[in-house]
C-alpha cells in the first residue's frame, strides 16, 4: 500500500469534484428567473390602453393605497388562456387586477378577452416589453402582488392554477396590512 | 431516424419556452435588428449585448437570439447607448432586475472570489511541491 493521506487526498478531492460536476449536469436546470425587484418600488411608467373599453396602466394607478395584482400576459400566450378562469375567481373575491399586455395588437387583445373573459380593471399595452423588463419579469404569464405604496411584494411565475388562488388572496391580504 | 429528428425539434422548441410555440404578431422593436448609426456606439452596444443572457432562450446571448424579448432587450440596450449611457450602467440596471443571472460577464464578489482564488492557491501549492521534490534531488 503506497503513501498515506497525502497520496489519497488529491484523488479523493478529484473524485469529489467530478461527482459535483456530474450531479449539477444531471440535475434539472432551474428555468425560472426570479425577479430581483421583490421589496422594491415599481418603476415609473405610463402605458397606453390596450383596448378601448379599459384604461391604460400607469405607476399612479398602482400607488393609490390599495394592493393590486399586476398580471403580465399576452393574447398569443397559451398558458395565459389557461389561467383566465383563475383570474376571474380572484376578481370575484375582490382582487383588483391590472393587466399588462406584452407585444400585442388591440384586435388580438379584444378577441382574447371576448373568448376567455375580462377580469382586468385596466390593461396597458407594453409593445417594447419595457415595463416587463422594469419589474424583472422574463416571460408570460407572470403575476405580481403590488402593495398600496407601489412596492412589489410577490412574484408568481407561470399560469395561476386553482391551487394558487388562496395563496394569492393571502399575499394580497398581507400587502394590505 | 425521422422520429429522432422530430423529437430533437420538439426538444429544441421546449428549450425555447412558450415564446417559440406562440409568437406575437407585432413587428420587432425599432432597434432590435437595426444598428446604431454611430459605429463606435454600435460597437459598444454589440459588445454588451453579447454578454447579456436571453431570458427566454437561456443558453443564448441577446445578440444571438431571435426571441421577441431578446429583440426588445437589444432595443433597450441600443437606445440607452445612443442616449449616452455607459454599457456597465445598463448591465447594472438589468442585474438589479434579474440578478447576476442575466449577465454572462463574471463578477468578483463575496460569493465568487473562491473561483478566482482557488486556481491561484493550487498553482502556488503545486509550485512549492515541485520545488521541494526537485530541490531534494539535486
Amino acid at each position: 500500500m503506497r503513501g498515506g493521506w497525502t497520496f489519497w487526498l488529491p484523488l479523493a478531492l478529484f473524485a469529489g469534484f467530478v461527482g459535483l460536476v456530474a450531479m449539477q449536469l444531471y440535475r434539472p436546470a432551474e428555468r425560472e428567473v426570479q425577479s430581483a425587484m421583490i421589496g422594491k418600488p415599481i418603476p415609473n411608467f405610463a402605458l397606453r390602453a390596450a383596448v378601448p373599453d379599459r384604461p391604460g396602466v400607469a405607476t399612479a394607478d398602482l400607488t393609490d393605497g390599495k394592493p393590486h395584482l399586476l398580471n403580465i400576459w399576452a393574447s398569443w400566450c397559451v398558458p395565459c388562456a389557461a389561467e383566465a378562469p383563475q383570474l376571474e375567481t380572484l376578481r370575484r373575491q375582490g382582487a383588483e387586477i391590472a393587466g399588462v399586455a406584452i407585444r400585442d395588437r388591440p384586435e388580438d387583445v379584444a378577441a382574447f378577452l371576448a373568448r376567455y373573459g375580462n377580469p382586468y380593471s385596466r390593461i396597458g399595452a407594453d409593445d417594447l416589453s419595457e415595463v416587463q423588463m422594469g419589474i424583472g419579469s422574463s416571460g408570460v404569464p407572470e403575476t405580481f402582488v403590488v402593495d398600496g405604496k407601489g412596492i412589489i411584494r410577490y412574484q408568481h411565475i407561470g399560469d395561476i392554477r386553482p391551487e394558487h388562488v388562496p395563496m394569492l388572496l393571502q399575499k394580497l391580504k398581507e400587502a394590505a396590512e | 431516424m425521422r422520429t429522432y429528428f422530430a423529437a430533437l425539434f420538439l426538444w429544441a422548441l421546449a428549450l425555447c419556452g412558450n415564446g417559440a410555440l406562440a409568437q406575437d404578431a407585432l413587428p420587432p422593436a425599432p432597434y432590435a435588428y437595426r444598428q446604431l448609426d454611430d459605429p463606435a456606439q454600435e460597437a459598444k452596444a454589440k459588445a454588451l449585448m453579447e454578454t447579456l443572457r436571453c431570458l427566454k432562450c437561456q443558453g443564448q446571448s441577446i445578440a444571438d437570439s431571435d426571441a421577441p424579448m431578446a429583440g426588445d432587450m437589444r432595443h433597450q440596450v441600443r437606445t440607452r447607448i445612443a442616449a449616452g449611457e455607459e454599457p456597465e450602467e445598463i448591465r447594472n440596471w438589468l442585474v438589479e432586475r434579474y440578478g447576476d443571472y442575466v449577465s454572462f460577464a463574471p463578477r468578483l464578489d463575496s460569493a465568487t472570489w473562491p473561483l478566482f482564488a482557488i486556481p491561484l492557491a493550487l498553482l502556488v501549492i503545486a509550485g512549492l511541491l515541485l520545488r521541494r521534490k526537485l530541490g531534494g534531488k539535486s
